[in-house]
């Protein structure tokens, strides 16, 4: 089984608070800390567990500038064959189509039976693989909690649905799959994971080897454009306590008793 | 401009609410449009899902056919391929199975996409100018929307109020002819049931909820404590159950349980949509999260800004010596 892994490098959400810059129309971007998207995790996890069970191999690709590739070199310390960066400064201020275009040029390049992508990332909008799948004409499924694969032309897969049941499906390889965290638990990387494959040669591939045609990605191909980011007038939201943390504690109690919180 | 449409997602002959709120937010695109919703099924609950959407003011088309029994996203895609006008906006809530059907729908009628949508803010041109949130909610965007040439827009569950209008009952259009080919490559097999859990979440009046604010799996027994202290029961929000920390049955939101109680408390959870989604009946909640400007707050009654690892202790040998 011949997987690809679509990974994103996108602000850590455990190291940072989100904050608007002084100029009230983008996010602070000094002093961020970056990660691999937490969803991202689980898919190469679940790839190299099921080429463990059938064979094969794990790619792992992300579209970004040359930061991405610290991203791409942590996965393949967690056991991905190979590693593939897509980088170009056409690439720049795509949007979600954008972006799966380019990882659909990657793909045009290999032989691939199953691409994985997390099913949600920084922007919250779990778009790449649904629109990936599209554009290759492979089928697709989101939200994936378990895949039953072996070495046949199909699988199984779960998908997580509302109430936490789950939507057990049969789907042809090729395929896409949004995986959903839950799905296993990513192994740890440490230091020694990381100095493996620190002098691994990552491939990089621009528009021009992709045979992208660059006015259709990056700002220029995209058709929803960011303008700015801001934070509303809000409404009243929560009273905050203030005072000492014995004030706080004191009247905190005083609100729970009163609504029966305290029984 | 471009013809609205929405999709009605529905179960046992009832709409989902979202369908209300998906014909809210289209008017909220233009309030003159009329309003086309596409129920797709078979059978007796599909023909009552068609009168109960026409009777709120929308125009229904209706596709009944057997493969449609269960929403199956490649199959409805290919259906709304052959149906839909070449420019059309089509309004699709963003849940499990929006998150399906939308991004693929969008590139098969080579239309813009956004997700997430939580509110419109009008035209600027041929630019639809969209409200999204980024990071969890930490920060809100605007987003512009080229619908030249049609939109695939997945509106959040619960952004929209339904419009309590009465406007006259609309025509159900059978359109089940034009559906074409509709298998698919992915076949649905069954729905398995979440399993029941040693606790019940659901019937409890007290729940005191921790999210990844906790950290560490050696920290949970703070909230444990302070659960027994008030006689409430712990529950949590995904990434906990993600990490195996506690069992799925105590998860709260759209993919775990929907709960009532009385009083909820939100320790070091940020208050995503998902999670929020679970939280009904109107509690009187209190968050506890280091950061100010976390969206909880706007969801709580009650807000404490501190570390939860030395609050929680603080609040719990405080009632414990009420007790
Ligand atoms: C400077 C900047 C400007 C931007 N401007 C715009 C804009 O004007 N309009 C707009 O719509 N968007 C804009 N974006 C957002 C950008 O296009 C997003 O990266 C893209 O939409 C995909 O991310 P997502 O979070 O939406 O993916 P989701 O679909 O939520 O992510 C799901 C999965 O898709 C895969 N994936 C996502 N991104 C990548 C990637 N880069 N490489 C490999 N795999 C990936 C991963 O597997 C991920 O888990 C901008 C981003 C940046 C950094
Ligand atoms: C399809 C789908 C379904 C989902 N279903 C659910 C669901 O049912 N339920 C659910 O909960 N989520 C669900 N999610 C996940 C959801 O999007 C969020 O990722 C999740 O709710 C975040 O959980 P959290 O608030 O605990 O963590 P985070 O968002 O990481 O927030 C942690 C918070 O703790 C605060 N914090 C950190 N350390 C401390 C400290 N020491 N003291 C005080 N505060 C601290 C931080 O400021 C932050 O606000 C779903 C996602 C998808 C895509």
């Amino acid at each position: 089984m011949e997987i690809l892994v679509c990974v994103k490098r996108v602000p850590d959400p455990a190291e940072n608070e989100i904050e608007l810059n002084s100029a009230g129309n983008d996010i602070e971007q000094d002093d961020l800390v970056y990660s691999v998207n937490e969803w991202d995790n689980y898919a190469v996890e679940e790839a190299i567990q099921i080429v463990d069970k059938v064979g094969g191999s794990v790619t792992v690709v992300s579209v970004g500038d040359e930061d991405a590739e610290e991203v791409v070199r942590r996965e393949m310390a967690m056991g991905a064959d190979k590693g593939l960066l897509l980088s170009d400064d056409a690439f720049e201020n795509s949007d979600g189509k954008g972006i799966a275009s380019i990882l659909k040029a990657a793909v045009a390049k290999g032989s691939y039976d199953l691409i994985f992508t997390g099913a949600l990332a920084d922007d919250g909008a779990a778009q790449i693989g649904g629109m990936l799948a599209a554009m290759l004409d492979w089928p697709y499924a989101s939200l994936v909690n378990v895949i039953k694969a072996d070495d046949s032309k199909t699988i199984k897969v779960g998908r997580e649905i509302e109430g936490g049941n789950q939507e057990m499906n049969e789907i042809d390889l090729p395929c896409v799959l949004s995986i959903q965290t839950g799905i296993n638990e990513p192994r740890y990387v440490g230091i020694r994971g990381i100095r493996k494959v620190a002098s691994v040669e990552i491939p990089q591939l621009g528009a021009a080897e992709l045979g992208i045609d660059p006015d259709t990605v990056g700002a220029k191909g995209a058709k929803v454009k960011r303008v700015d980011y801001f934070i509303p007038e809000l409404g009243e939201g929560a009273e905050i306590l203030e005072g000492s943390t014995d004030e706080i504690v004191e009247e905190l109690v005083e609100r729970l008793k009163a609504k029966g919180g305290i029984k | 401009m471009s013809e609205l449409y929405i999709y009605v997602t529905h179960k046992d002959g009832a709409p989902d609410d979202s369908a209300s709120e998906l014909i809210a937010a289209a008017r909220k695109i233009n309030p003159d449009a009329s309003v086309t919703a596409i129920v797709a099924g078979s059978g007796d609950g599909a023909d009552t899902v068609c009168q109960t959407v026409a009777a709120s003011g929308a125009t229904v088309f209706k596709i009944a056919n057997e493969a449609l029994a269960y929403p199956n996203a490649e199959i409805v895609r290919n259906m709304l391929v052959n149906i839909l006008p070449s420019d059309a906006i089509i309004l699709i809530p963003h849940d499990t199975f929006g998150m399906d059907l939308g991004p693929g729908l969008s590139i098969k009628l080579d239309a813009a996409f956004v997700s997430d949508v939580i509110d419109f803010e009008g035209l600027e041109g041929t630019d639809l100018k969209i409200i999204r949130q980024e990071f969890s909610g930490q920060v809100y965007t605007h987003v512009l929307c080229d619908i030249s040439a049609g939109a695939v827009l997945n509106i959040r569950p619960g952004a929209f109020k339904a419009d309590e209008n009465q406007i006259a009952e609309g025509q159900i259009i059978d359109k089940s002819g034009d559906a074409g080919d509709l298998t698919a490559r992915r076949r649905f097999l069954e729905v398995v049931e979440a399993e029941a859990g040693e606790v019940d979440i659901t019937a409890e009046d007290v729940l005191i909820s921790v999210g990844r604010g906790i950290e560490d799996e050696d920290n949970m027994e703070i909230i444990f404590d302070l659960a027994k202290e008030m006689g409430g029961e712990v529950s949590c929000s995904r990434p906990i159950v993600d990490a195996k920390w506690l069992e799925k049955a105590r998860q709260v939101g759209t993919s775990g349980q929907t709960v009532k109680p009385k009083v909820y408390l939100a320790l070091g959870i940020s208050g995503s949509f998902q999670h929020l989604g679970g939280l009904k009946g109107a509690p009187f909640v209190v968050a506890v999260n280091k950061n100010a400007n976390a969206p909880i707050f706007q969801a709580a009654d009650v807000g404490v800004v501190a570390d939860i690892l030395d609050f929680i202790p603080e609040l719990t040998e405080k009632i414990s010596e009420l007790n």
